[in-house]
């Protein structure tokens, strides 16, 4: 067994995390930032935290993550990191030359009290910030929060870059959250098929899911520009997609501009592309065409067909808020039922919203923020399963416990095609559907003796 | 391309120069000190700038301490619980990326297992403020009451430096309290050092210090040695190993792929240390050289050919003519499936070019292999090596100390006074080296490089790219930060850290499997694709009509 050591027996734990369910926040900080064209994210700290972000996220997305670090040495620690970030500066708009650099503090920088907002004053005065250049930063202690947070707060810092011109673009904010790059090509395609005009930012496609064509390019062509950042405080209103994820963005350029907002689940899901679908109908006063909803027949009549076979299946989740909230819900309104669900992130208010989407559900649901895969393993143990959704990590509960497993967020270490397969909106809900399907069913096969074995099914 | 066009001769001073022309006049300077042409000198090598602090703002492969401590010389310890004290992330970033292979064997007291767990103390804001350590002793004696493990490894992370946790105190405490488990610290903050090379230093002397002699018991074997820097990535320790049985060598203790605590504790009992990864471990070999008497040998078994000759380095150290001859015997039955597979693969890999950016000794060891495919190294250098690395052993003496490296401690070691007991007599020793045995001894990457080829230490993604652009390898090997801003040039690109999902690439089986990763990459048809029909021939001078 992998996880030889994992005990039925549950016993509470104060202070040991065994097999986190999250990780710190400027590895979410540097993926958002990934999602600004021409942006170069650095990682004010020491170099390791760079390198692991850079590491893991080019692990999980099989593309080129570039990212500059601070590199910080012991008298750096000690002496503040001012004068390494101010020689990072003149390095890399020197070097690689990006249109905006995004900076992001870690645990070591936070500590000693570094104060950001002030050293890019002090640089755009001694000039190392070229002219026409920009530079950003979010505040990401990783003892705070987590990944997702991180993420949430340098989507925040996007929004020092709107620029109102007093005349409405009138285009519709979107802030997706932490969702694959397809995802967000697949968001601009229903928001153009609804004819919304729209700014979604941060826009890792085009970015993070480049093509091979014999020539590397540090700033490949997607990206939110800087010019629909400034935009942003034009616009109609946003929708922020995810309240851990997108919402303090939102509710930012709310109050900053007066942009007004409205704060949804991830479109995962019918129901929760639904709400999305009509939240854009109505801010935008536009019908929905036949195409989307031809697209949400397909998504009801996949659900008819395959419903026999997932009645009543447990399921346990581990994974961030936003995207466990909307596969709840998901797998509610397919008569599946999470049973046991975990996320690392922080947050009182996860666990109270997973207790309304359940609430009705005929069985207890254990629910933890601030959880772990240890406990989700020890659960499982106690009441088994018969599928587990979470990032790769879950492959080791998986093996041990013989129940099969969907990989569906981040990080996924050991498959491909998520970066390329959305999973939002009716069609991405139809790929959920078929990726439950044959998990279950790949599962029956190679369990059912030869009596039972069937070529129809 | 058209600068890479003119430089088809690969003259070294100009690329060179195109490394280093756009950089700002400061960092020019430091860079052109780090990229060295290789030329034979009368006495040894040109000196080369190693071990220094990276430059701020330029993209770096290089990692931190704590990567080095926890991640590459702790991390492959299955039987002790590495216990990470910061926030989340350091230690979920370490856990299991490294591809470490593990055998516990069966399930009981004796397969313990911790390889596939993450521990943390995950500290929040509160900890920060108030301190961490009541935190760290309750997550100590909660891995305990869940585990009961023999020992438990607790590894700082930026913050606990900063904000002054005594790490050390605690782990002590509870080594008392506990009993019967072994609790010991490493303050292996990430800011430490310029590279992953200290956290090598600092978890070498704490394993030293708290561990290695711990056990007295005797360990069993004619021809006992220990294998100082394998760490089993993508099972090349179990290759190793089962060459070591099937020629009656005793591995006492592998530092520390597959690694026990036991292992560690034991390793006092050798005969001989034999050095892979010689920049990660050498504090080891020298410290059990200085207070229990045994000597080490620099070894490679990257490459069949390294294989071989550090399996004959071993027997010749024994002077025993039965393994001397179980070896040779190894070797003939091992090398006629080497030598076919080369046979069949030769001809597809010879003449082609690599580069390597790896490690502070995986450079040097690949370079065998890719000799053995007849493909010639043109550029390489490490990621975090020394001077000593480079240059070979020999200039030890002369590597300023920084003020870098001063804040790395220094442990003082000396001969046990119950259990010293020097393996050779000076005159034994002096009779093998003169037999061409060396001792203590590394000659480094440059001697073995021809000359002309550009050596480059610590390496960016920025001169990466040019470097690619400039001399057009068949193929590149760094890690996985640049695996794909190099394949997108259309250069295959091997990762040496972790071996994408390869190995083992050590002993005999692992150099062939090494050949035909090689042959796959170079002769794949994908780097063929990279322009569409239509881009060959972009120009259409009217339209056509349908036959």
């Amino acid at each position: 067994m992998l996880l030889r050591h994992t005990p039925k027996e549950i016993s509470e734990r104060k202070a040991l995390t065994i097999n986190p369910a999250k990780t710190c926040q400027p590895i979410g900080a540097m993926y958002a930032a990934l999602g600004i064209h021409g942006c170069l994210p650095h990682s004010h700290g020491s170099q390791g935290c760079c390198a692991y972000h850079r590491s893991t996220l080019t692990r999980h997305y099989k593309e080129p993550i570039s990212a500059a670090t601070s590199s910080f040495t012991e008298g750096a620690s000690v002496f503040g990191g001012q004068a390494n970030l101010t020689q990072a500066f003149n390095n890399i708009f020197t070097v690689y030359n990006p249109e905006i650099v995004a900076v992001h503090t870690t645990c070591l920088s936070e500590t000693i009290g570094d104060d950001l907002p002030q050293i890019r004053k002090k640089a755009i005065t001694e000039g190392k910030i070229p002219e026409g250049k920009y530079v950003i930063g979010a505040s990401t202690p990783s003892y705070v929060g987590s990944h997702v947070t991180g993420f949430s707060n340098m989507v925040k810092a996007m929004t020092e870059l709107a620029e109102p011109t007093g005349k409405k673009n009138g285009k519709v904010n979107i802030i997706p959250g932490w969702v694959e790059p397809c995802d967000m090509e697949e968001l601009k395609r229903l928001t153009k098929l609804m004819g919304v005009g729209t700014i979604l930012f941060p826009d890792t496609s085009g970015v993070l899911n480049s093509p091979l064509t014999g020539e590397y390019k540090m700033f490949p062509a997607g990206g939110t520009t800087i010019a629909e950042l400034k935009s942003t405080a034009d616009s109609m209103g946003t929708l922020a997609l995810g309240e851990w994820c997108s919402a303090d963005a939102a509710r930012q350029l709310d109050k900053q501009h007066k942009v007004p907002c409205k704060v949804l689940d991830m479109p995962f899901g019918l129901k929760a592309t639904d709400r999305f679908i009509e939240a854009l109908r109505t801010i935008a006063g536009v019908n929905v065409p036949e195409e989307i909803m031809t697209e949400r027949g397909q998504l009801v009549d996949l659900i008819s067909d395959m419903h026999q076979y997932f009645y009543h299946k447990k399921v346990a989740l581990a994974g961030d808020p936003d995207q466990l909230i909307a596969m709840t819900e998901f797998l509610i309104s397919i008569d599946m039922c999470p049973v046991h669900i975990v996320t690392g992130t922080p947050g009182k208010k996860f666990e109270k919203r997973i207790r309304e989407i359940t609430a009705d559900m005929p069985f207890e649901v254990n629910v933890k923020a601030k959880g772990d895969f240890f406990l989700l393993h020890q659960w499982m143990k106690n009441e088994p399963v018969d599928l587990l959704i979470s990032n790769t990590y879950g492959k080791y509960i998986a093996r041990d416990e013989d129940v099969p497993l969907i990989r569906w967020g981040f990080p996924i270490l050991d498959r491909q095609g998520h970066q390329y397969f959305p999973t939002v909106g009716y069609k991405g809900g139809l790929r959920l559907l078929e990726k439950i399907l044959s998990a279950i069913m790949d599962r029956k096969d190679r369990d059912d003796p030869e009596t039972k074995f069937e070529l129809v099914l | 391309m058209g600068a890479a066009e003119k430089l088809v001769q690969w003259n070294p001073t100009d690329i060179k120069a195109e490394l280093i022309k756009k950089y700002p006049p400061k960092v020019a300077r430091k860079r052109a000190k780090q990229i060295m042409i290789n030329e034979a000198l009368e006495n040894g090598t040109p000196e080369i700038t190693a071990n220094v602090r990276t430059i701020p703002g330029i993209i770096t492969m290089r990692g931190c301490t704590y990567a080095g401590c926890k991640g590459v010389i702790m991390g492959p310890t299955r039987d002790i619980v590495n216990l990470v004290h910061g926030p989340i992330g350091c230690s979920f970033y370490a856990w299991l990326t490294r591809r470490n292979q593990t055998d516990a064997g069966p399930e009981g007291p004796a397969g313990e297992n911790f390889m596939n767990y993450c521990f943390s103390t995950d500290m929040q804001d509160q900890d920060i403020i108030f301190g961490g350590e009541k935190k760290l002793e309750q997550a100590i004696q909660e891995a305990y009451d869940l585990f009961h493990p023999k020992s438990i490894a607790v590894f700082a992370t930026c913050p606990v430096g900063l904000i002054g946790d005594d790490i050390h105190t605690i782990s002590r405490q509870m080594k008392e309290k506990l009993g019967d488990c072994n609790v010991y610290a490493f303050s292996c903050e990430g800011y430490k050092g310029v590279s992953q090379s200290a956290g090598h230093h600092i978890a070498n002397n704490q394993v030293f210090r708290h561990i290695v002699g711990e056990n007295d018991e005797p360990v069993e074997g004619k021809y006992k040695i220990n294998l100082l820097g394998e760490y089993n990535i993508g099972g090349d320790g179990f290759e190793i190993d089962r060459i070591f049985k099937k020629c009656g060598i005793t591995n006492v203790s592998t530092f520390s792929g597959n690694s026990t605590y036991e292992q560690f504790a034991t390793a006092h009992q050798a005969d001989l240390n034999a050095v892979m990864c010689h920049r990660s471990i050498n504090y080891v070999a020298d410290m059990l050289e200085t207070k229990f008497g045994i000597p080490w040998i620099k070894v490679n078994f990257i490459g069949a050919e390294a294989t071989a000759k550090s399996l004959r380095k071993i027997a010749a150290y024994f002077e025993d003519q039965e393994l001397i001859d179980t070896v040779e015997a190894v070797i003939a039955e091992e090398m006629p499936d080497v030598d076919a597979a080369a046979t069949e693969i030769l001809p597809r890999t010879g003449g082609k070019t690599a580069m390597m950016f790896v490690g502070g000794s995986r450079a040097h060891h690949y370079k065998e292999l890719f000799d053995e495919l007849g493909m010639k190294t043109i550029s390489a250098g490490y990621e975090f090596g020394h001077r000593d690395d480079y240059e070979g052993r020999r200039v030890l003496p002369h590597i300023k100390v920084d003020a870098d490296s001063r804040n790395i401690e220094e442990i003082v070691v000396e001969a046990d006074e119950t259990r010293f007991s020097p393996r050779k007599s000076e005159e034994e020793l002096k009779a093998l080296e003169e037999g061409g045995l060396k001792f203590k001894d590394y000659e480094g990457l440059a001697p073995d490089l021809e000359e002309g080829t550009l050596i480059i230490d610590d390496l960016n993604q920025y001169e990466a790219e040019k470097l690619v652009e400039l001399m057009k390898p068949d193929i590149f090997c760094a890690g996985i930060k640049e695996k794909f801003s190099i394949q997108k040039l259309g250069v295959p690109m091997k990762q040496l850290h972790s071996y994408d999902s390869g190995g083992p690439y050590a002993g005999f089986k692992g150099a062939i499997n090494f050949y035909k990763e090689i042959d796959r990459l170079v002769n794949s048809r994908v780097w063929s694709y990279m322009k569409a029909p239509w881009q060959e021939n972009p120009q259409l001078s009217g339209t056509y009509v349908w036959e």
